[in-house]
C-alpha cells in the first residue's frame, strides 16, 4: 500500500491534523482528509515531527563491528525517530579517503533504516599534521560536506586555519572537537569539586573554551564556517554567542546527555557516565538549555557512542568514553527542554531536524510537514513515561546513563521516504 | 561504608576511635614474644596489588598473619593482568576460590569502589591506596600515632583529636593520603591546613573541610603536627614547580623551619621520604620525626580494620555485617576482644 493516512496528529504540537502519504511524499495536510485506499495511523494527538537528523553519530563501521555496524546504528536510529545520520569519522581505517567514506555510505543506502551522510576526517589517520583529501571526499559519491577529527581535536592552528578555508571551495564545514590535549592530558572528568574529591584527573572548562575561542577568531579571520560539537560549559555558551553577536558564521551543538546529567553522577565511578566531553556541573546544564532555547546552540546532536559491555565494566579509569544516545535522545530533549517550558515542538523540530540538515547539506531532510515534501516523518506519543530498558535498545551497544530512569516520550512511527521503518513502536 | 573500609570519608567519628582503639590492644600483640592470635583462623584474604607498594604490602601481609588469617599475595606484574586480564576477571576468580577479603592497591581512583559495588564478588573489600583518592589505612594509621603523641597513649582511648591542629604539607593534588588524612582528621574533630603551591592543590579544595596556606613559615607555630607529604621529582617536569631547590626552599621542612613548630610538636611522613627536598636529613633523623613509628602502627591498626571487618563481633562500622556469622554458629565466634584465647 503506497497510501498512508496519519490521522489526528499534532503537527509540529499544533492542532490536531490528518497528513496523506502518497509513495515517497507527503501529498496533503489538512483536516477530514479522506482514507480511500490508505492505511490508517491513528495518531490519536500524538506529535509529528520531521524525521529527525543527527550530525553527530559514531556508527563504529568499518573496525568496530563489536560496538556497532551501519545497519544496528540505522535501526537505532529509526528506533528514536531519525531519518539521517551523520556518521563520524573515526572509524578503522579512518574515514579520510573517499574509499570508505563511499564504503559507509553504500552500506547506508543498502540498510534502509535511515540515511547515512558520512563525515570526512579533517587529517589524515586523525593525527592533526597533514590535510586528508577533503576535495575528493566531497566530490566522492558520499558527497562529504561536514568535515572532522571528532574524538581528537585539530589543535594546530595553521593546520585548522588551512582546513577552514580549504572547505570553502565547496561549501563545506569543519566541526570541531574542541580539546585543548595538553590541558587535558590524564584527564577523566569535570575539574572541580567532585574532581577533587574523587582523585579523578580533572578535565577543565578552559580546554573547550580556549579551543572554541580560538576557532571562532579563525573563522572570521579567513570568512569560513566552523561548527562546534558538543559545548559542554557555560563559558563555551558564552564563546558562541559573542561571536554570533560579531557576525561570525559558526554553529554549534549540545548533546542531550549534557542538557540533563551533571559531574555529580560520577561519584557512583560508574563509567557509563564517563563521556567526552565530561558531565559537567548544575550551571553548565543550566547555561546549555537556555543557550539551546535561545538560538546561541543551533542543535541538539547525540554524539552516539556506543561501546561494547566489557569495555564499560570495568574501573574508571579504563572504560571506554561515551554513551548511546539515538534512542533517547527526543525523551531526554522533552524532559529538559519541552516539559520545562523552554522549548514548543516546533522548537525542537528546528533544533533536531530543520537546522542539523542545513548545517550538514542534507537536502530531502528536515523539510517542512507540508504538500509535496518527502515524507521523512516522527511520531511521538509525548503523554507516555517509563523507564528506559536497554534490554529493547536496537543499538548494537547498551551503554545507557538511564537505564531504569523514568524518562517522558516515545517514538512509536519513522517513515523514510514514505516507507514505515518504525511502526507502532516495531522496527520494520 | 557498610562492610568494605573504601574511603577515609565513610567511617564516622564512633568507628575510627573504635578502630583506634582496637589497634591500642592490637598493638600489645606485637610486643609479646610471639606476636599471634587466631582471631581470623580459616579465613582467606587476598592482596591484590595492581601497583607496586612493598610497604603497604608487606604491612597488611604482616597484620593478616598476626591473625592467622590464610594470605595470598597477588601482583599484578606477570600475572593474567598483563596479559589482559580485566579487574572483574580477576575479582571473579578470587571469589571462585573463597576468598573472605580483599585488599586492594590499584593505579586507578575508584577501582576499590568498584570492586566492592559492582557485584563482582562477596568478600569485603579494603581500599590499600586508589590512584590520587584515597588511603584510608594511612589516615588510620596517621591518626593512631598523632593520639599516641599529643594525647598519650593510655590515656588516649576513647579519645579523638579534637583541638589538635595539622598541618599537611606537599603535593595534595596528586595525594591520596592527603585527602584521606583531610576527611579523617576533620572527623576526629582536628583543625587541618595543607600547605602547597597553587599548582599543587586541587581546583575545588576550598570546599574541603581545612584551612588552605600557600606559606608554611607562618602556618608552623600554630601547628601540633607537621605532615610531609612525598613529592615526585617527575613533577618538575610537569611544570608544577621550577626547581627542586625552589621547592625545597619554600616547602622543604628543614631545622631552623622546625624550630618553629611548639615544643611538643611532631613531625610525619608516610615514606618514602625524599631527603634533601621535601625533609633534610636533619628533621627526619630527629626523635621528633615519627615515620617509622608510623609504620610499626600501620601493622596495628590494619590488624584492627581486618579484625573489625572480618572477624569482631563488635562492629568497626555503622550497619557493619561481620561476614565471620556467615561461617561460623554464633558460640564459636570470637569474643568482644580478640584477645581472650591468648590470653586465658
Amino acid at each position: 500500500m503506497s497510501k498512508i493516512l496519519i490521522r489526528g496528529a499534532r503537527v509540529l504540537g499544533g492542532e490536531p491534523q490528518d497528513v496523506l502519504i502518497d509513495g515517497e511524499t507527503v501529498a496533503e495536510v489538512g483536516t477530514g482528509l479522506s482514507a480511500e485506499g490508505a492505511e490508517v495511523v491513528e495518531a490519536g494527538g500524538k506529535v509529528l515531527l520531521p524525521g529527525l537528523v543527527d550530525l553527530h553519530t559514531h556508527l563504529r563501521e568499518p573496525g568496530r563491528e563489536d560496538s556497532e555496524t551501519v545497519l544496528t546504528g540505522t535501526r537505532a536510529a529509526a528506533s528514536g525517530g531519525y531519518t539521517a545520520v551523520f556518521a563520524m569519522a573515526n572509524t578503522f581505517p579512518v574515514a579520510d579517503t573517499a574509499g570508505v567514506v563511499e564504503q559507509v555510505w553504500r552500506l547506508g543506502r543498502e540498510h534502509g533504516y535511515c540515511d547515512v551522510q558520512p563525515i570526512g576526517a579533517v587529517t589524515v589517520g586523525l593525527e592533526g599534521r597533514n590535510l586528508a583529501e577533503l576535495g575528493a571526499m566531497h566530490e566522492s559519491a558520499a558527497g562529504v560536506t561536514v568535515f572532522s577529527d571528532d574524538g581528537k581535536c585539530v589543535d594546530d592552528a595553521v593546520i585548522m586555519r588551512r582546513a577552514l578555508e580549504y572547505v570553502k571551495a565547496f561549501g563545506g564545514v569543519v566541526a570541531q572537537h574542541a580539546q585543548e590535549p595538553r590541558l587535558t592530558e590524564g584527564a577523566q572528568m569535570n575539574e572541580g569539586v567532585v574532581s577533587a574529591e574523587l582523585g579523578l584527573g580533572g578535565w577543565p572548562a578552559v580546554a573547550e573554551e580556549s579551543v572554541i575561542a580560538r576557532d571562532v577568531l579563525l573563522a572570521e579571520h579567513v570568512g569560513s564556517r566552523v561548527h562546534i560539537c558538543h559545548l559542554s560549559t557555560a563559558g563555551s555558551v558564552e564563546i558562541v554567542r559573542w561571536a554570533k553577536s560579531r557576525g561570525i558564521r559558526v554553529t554549534a551543538e549540545v548533546t542531550p546527555h549534557h542538557l540533563l546529567l551533571t559531574d555529580e553522577l560520577v561519584r557512583t565511578y560508574n563509567p557509563v557516565y564517563k563521556v567526552n566531553p565530561p558531565l559537567r556541573t548544575e550551571r553548565d546544564v543550566m547555561a546549555l538549555r537556555e543557550a539551546l532555547a535561545d538560538g546561541t546552540i543551533d542543535i541538539v546532536a547525540t554524539d552516539h557512542a556506543p561501546h561494547p559491555h566489557e569495555d564499560k565494566d570495568c574501573e574508571w579509569a579504563a572504560a571506554a568514553m561515551g554513551m548511546v544516545g539515538l534512542e533517547t535522545a527526543l525523551s531526554v530533549v522533552q524532559e529538559t527542554m519541552v516539559d520545562t517550558g523552554l522549548l514548543d515542538w516546533a522548537g525542537v523540530a528546528d533544533r533536531m531536524s530543520f537546522r542539523p540538515a542545513q548545517i550538514g547539506q542534507a537536502t530531502g531532510h528536515g523539510r517542512p510537514v507540508s504538500a509535496g515534501e518527502p515524507a521523512n516523518l516522527t511520531l511521538v506519543d509525548t503523554a507516555y513515561r517509563g523507564q528506559v530498558d536497554p534490554a529493547g535498545f536496537a543499538s548494537r551497544s547498551r551503554n545507557t546513563p538511564y537505564q531504569g530512569r523514568e524518562l517522558p516520550g516515545r517514538v512509536t512511527h519513522t517513515w523514510l521516504r514514505g516507507k514505515g521503518t518504525l511502526v507502532d513502536g516495531k522496527l520494520t | 561504608m557498610h562492610r568494605h573500609l573504601i574511603s577515609a570519608a565513610d567511617l564516622t567519628r564512633d568507628d575510627a576511635v573504635l578502630i583506634l582503639d582496637t589497634a591500642e590492644e592490637m598493638a600489645r600483640v606485637a610486643a609479646r614474644p610471639i606476636k599471634k592470635l587466631p582471631t581470623l583462623r580459616g579465613r582467606t584474604i587476598v592482596n591484590l596489588f595492581f601497583e607496586d607498594s612493598t610497604r603497604t604490602r608487606i604491612s597488611f601481609e604482616a597484620a593478616e598473619k598476626r591473625l592467622s588469617a590464610d594470605v595470598i599475595n597477588f601482583t599484578a606484574k606477570g600475572s593474567s593482568v598483563s596479559k589482559g586480564e580485566s579487574l572483574k576477571d580477576t575479582a571473579q576468580t578470587l571469589e571462585a576460590m573463597g576468598v573472605d577479603a580483599v585488599v586492594i592497591r590499584h593505579g586507578a581512583s575508584g577501582a576499590p569502589y568498584r570492586l566492592a559495588n559492582s557485584g563482582w564478588i562477596d568478600a569485603a573489600v579494603i581500599n590499600a591506596g586508589d590512584g590520587t583518592h584515597q588511603h584510608p589505612t594511612q589516615a588510620l594509621l596517621d591518626a593512631f600515632t598523632l593520639r599516641r603523641r599529643l594525647t598519650g597513649r593510655d590515656t588516649g582511648l576513647g579519645q579523638d583529636l579534637s583541638g589538635k591542629r595539622v598541618t599537611v604539607v606537599g603535593d595534595v593534588l596528586h595525594s591520596r593520603v592527603a585527602r584521606s588524612n583531610v576527611d579523617l582528621l576533620h572527623t576526629l574533630g582536628a583543625e587541618v591546613t595543607l600547605v602547597a603551591p597553587p599548582t599543587l592543590l586541587p581546583i575545588g579544595v576550598e570546599s574541603w573541610p581545612c584551612a588552605v596556606s600557600y606559606d608554611l613559615d607562618s602556618t608552623l607555630p600554630k601547628s601540633d603536627a607537621v605532615m610531609m607529604l612525598r613529592v615526585q621529582r617527575e613533577r618538575m617536569n610537569a611544570a608544577f614547580f621550577p626547581t627542586e631547590r625552589e621547592y625545597a626552599r619554600r616547602y622543604g621542612l628543614d631545622g631552623d623551619r622546625m624550630a618553629r613548630l611548639p615544643g611538643h610538636a611532631i613531625v610525619m611522613h608516610p615514606g618514602p621520604m625524599v631527603r634533601g627536598m621535601e625533609i633534610t636529613a636533619e628533621v627526619a633523623d630527629s626523635d621528633r620525626c615519627t615515620a617509622v613509628e608510623q609504620v610499626a602502627n600501620g601493622v596495628s591498626i590494619r590488624m584492627a580494620v581486618l579484625y573489625l571487618l572480618l572477624g569482631g563481633n563488635e562492629p568497626a562500622v555503622t550497619h557493619a555485617r561481620p561476614s565471620v556469622s556467615h561461617h561460623q554458629p554464633a558460640d564459636e565466634r570470637s569474643a568482644h576482644t580478640p584477645f581472650t584465647a591468648e590470653e586465658k
